[in-house]
């Protein structure tokens, strides 16, 4: 089985990943994929500390559970994250963050 | 007695107030207005001869009381009668006067409340109460004068009334707040001069509380407003600028004098420069008179000529001739211009009584009336002003020669600008449209010019100046044929010979005499050299301070702060997205790297 130290490298490296896409990229849906694929580093995490962390024999249940919990919440923000782009996109009719300047002072 | 003197006061401002707010533009304003002057009338009559003084305390500062009162004696109640009495006539006429005029809801309002001010100087009890009236009826005055607002001539006029009335209430406060440390009370019923006091102090105090009545008097150099407010609705002039308000200075500094007591003022400096204030206007306003063409003009110099008459008699400690005088003037003066109200209502609102003539014919009734108020004001023997002037001359005979034959150069300028007056705009041929067109005015406006035209002839005789004068010395005898009677004949005499050789059936004026019709220059001195040199200088400067100070740095200076302030912020605001979620990221950073690494 592989060490505690090669999941949290994984992990650090979808990490990475995810960032680098959410400040590079353009495309608005590409740039949440990255979020998604942030959020997943963080579930990896997660388990790996729970499967190493043992208590008389048996994994740390309260990472797992809080696995799940990130599970339902990033289940409910993609259907308003999608949503809120698909609104964009009717509006504006990009996707690009480059043409998305209102907020510009 | 009390209701009725409360209700006396406060009735005109229960009226005042309710046409201000709730009948405004109705037509039961005017009814109301006069119907409250009326029962003013009766119930000044009815307290013709208290004696007594109310009062509540308005303020208390520490020790300091500050009371509204009513102080009643035979002064302010004669006073009352002339003051509601040509109010009551003033509003009836005003009644057929202002019948076409748009604005007669804010016309009679502001006559409504110019009563209550008008009330509140002459019952007045204290000196605040006389400053607070003074001021209102320096206010209501300016609405009047400013009726027509639209006419930029009307509104100018007001504005230099209200500005020249301020110049002097300046003094007039100093003045009060001066006695007020000279004798420790502001009532009138309790001041007392102590021996210790300087005539110095005392004069200098007399002084600045003459500069009040200098203002709302009109006396010379604050005089140029006065003529200029003849741009009001005549029946206002009649009732303020030339009956009431402009006799509230007299009737404040004989009230000091009565509360002082009258021996004070014998040989004290600022009597002496009252009484020559006082002769210099006459004199000087009798002059620009003989020159005016317009007819409110001429009559308005002529009542600063007679208030200068007043000023002087108060000067020469004859207040009650000076009194005397106010009370006959106030009903031939008002008779006189409501008379001329109704001959410019008549010619179509002409007033240059070179474009009148041949009035007599036209307008019979009126023509008497005036007349009358004619025969009064040069003291024809037998009229009333005939009596007070008298009484008047013989005190500066007894007094000042010298004012005594300046006063008497007066009497012969009267009856010679009022001779010009009286032929040309009703004797002749009529020389304009408007004159050949006049008709007999209605008995709402001839009534009211009948009753003073009987009052302007009769006021002056014991029987009933000893009733409703404000002061009255009853003489010996009804005339007394001495030296001061056959010179103020002879110079009545003289004046309308003059006027009759000169202006007898002519249409031009023969006279022409540059410095009299420009009224001495004084306006334009004014004009260029306060308002020029001193005002817009001053204007200047406070513009510069104003630029530099408080526009450049304080206000200016903050808002350029703030704005650079901003704009440096802006450029955080980059509207990118990214750049947001990378600096939300450095920040996720330094928030761990503060929270765990150090």
């Amino acid at each position: 089985m592989a060490s505690l130290n090669e999941y949290l490298l994984v992990s650090g490296l979808l990490f990475a990943i995810g960032l680098a896409g959410v400040v590079l990229r353009r495309n608005i849906i590409v740039v949440f994929m990255c979020l998604e694929l942030m959020l997943n580093a963080a579930n990896l995490t997660l388990i790996a500390f729970s499967r190493f962390n043992t208590l008389d024999g048996l994994p740390n249940y309260n990472g797992l559970m809080l696995v799940f919990f990130v599970i339902t919440v990033a289940a409910a923000e993609v259907a308003v994250g999608l949503a809120i782009i698909v609104a964009l996109y009717r509006t504006r009719q990009t996707i690009h963050t480059d043409e998305l300047t209102t907020l510009k002072g | 007695m009390n209701q009725e003197a409360w209700t006396l006061l406060f009735l005109p401002l229960i009226t005042a107030v309710v046409c201000q707010f709730i009948l405004r533009k109705s037509f039961i304003t005017p009814l109301a207005s006069t119907a409250s002057a009326l029962i003013t009338l009766v119930l000044a009559i009815s307290l013709l001869g208290r004696e007594g003084t109310l009062s509540f305390d308005w303020a208390t500062i520490g020790d300091f009381k500050l009371s509204i009162g009513i102080h009643l004696d035979k002064l302010s109640t004669g006073m009352m009668v002339v003051v509601t009495g040509i109010g009551t006539l003033v509003h009836i006429f005003s009644l057929a006067y202002m019948d076409q005029d748009e604005a007669k809801g804010r016309y009679f309002t502001g006559l409504a409340f110019f009563m209550f001010s008008m009330t509140g100087i002459v019952l007045a009890s204290n000196f605040i109460m006389t400053f607070i009236f003074w001021e209102l009826v320096g206010f209501s005055s300016y609405l009047l004068i400013g009726h027509w607002y639209q006419k930029a001539s009307a509104a100018d006029a007001a504005k230099k009334a209200f500005l020249c009335n301020r110049v002097g209430d300046f003094g007039f406060m100093i003045g009060i707040l001066m006695l007020w440390g000279i004798t420790g009370t502001l009532a009138f019923g309790e001041m007392e001069v102590s021996p210790a006091v300087s005539t110095a102090t005392l004069s200098a105090a007399i002084l600045c509380i003459f500069c009040g009545a200098i203002g709302k008097s009109a006396q010379l150099p604050l005089h140029v407003w006065l003529p200029d407010a003849m741009e009001g609705p005549t029946p206002v002039s009649a009732l303020i600028h030339a009956a009431t308000m402009v006799a509230a200075g007299v009737y404040m500094l004989f009230r000091v004098q009565l509360s002082l007591g009258a021996e004070v003022f014998h040989g004290l400096q600022a009597s002496v420069v009252i009484a020559w204030t006082g002769g210099i206007t006459a004199l000087v306003a009798a002059l620009m008179a003989i020159q005016q063409d317009d007819i409110k003009k001429i009559l308005a110099y002529s009542t600063l000529s007679q208030l200068g008459y007043m000023v002087m008699a108060v000067g020469l400690v004859a207040g009650e001739a000076g009194m005397f005088h106010l009370y006959t003037h106030a009903w031939f003066k008002a008779l006189l211009f409501l008379g001329s109200g109704a001959v410019i209502y008549s010619c179509h609102h002409e007033q240059d009584i070179w474009k009148m003539g041949g009035l007599w014919k036209k307008l019979p009734i009126t023509t008497a009336c005036f007349g009358a108020g004619f025969l009064a004001l040069i003291a024809i023997p037998f009229t009333s002003g005939f009596f007070s002037k008298e009484q008047i001359l013989e005190a500066a005979h007894h007094e000042q020669p010298v004012l005594f034959w300046i006063a008497v150069f007066v009497a012969v300028l009267t009856p010679f600008y009022m001779t010009r007056l009286f032929l040309i705009a009703f004797m002749g041929k009529p020389r304009a449209h408007g004159a050949e067109e006049a008709r007999e005015v209605s008995p709402v406006m001839w009534v009211p010019l009948a009753i003073l035209a009987t009052l302007a002839l009769i006021s002056g005789y014991p029987f009933i100046a000893e009733q409703i004068a404000p002061a009255y010395l009853k003489p010996h005898h009804l005339i007394h044929l001495g030296f001061t009677t056959y010179v103020s004949i002879g110079a009545v005499l003289a004046g309308i010979a003059a006027g009759f050789a000169l202006y007898f059936g002519k249409d031009k004026d023969p006279l022409d005499i540059p410095l009299l019709r420009n009224k001495f220059y004084i306006d334009d001195i004014y004009d260029k050299f306060i308002v020029r040199y001193f005002q817009d200088t001053f204007a200047a400067l406070i513009h510069f301070f104003d630029e530099l100070f408080i526009n450049g740095l304080a206000v200016g200076g903050l808002s350029r702060a703030s704005v650079s302030v901003g704009n440096f912020f802006r450029r955080v605001q980059s509207g990118n997205l990214q750049a947001y979620s990378y600096a939300f990221g450095l920040g996720v950073v330094l928030v761990i790297y503060f929270t765990v690494f150090r």
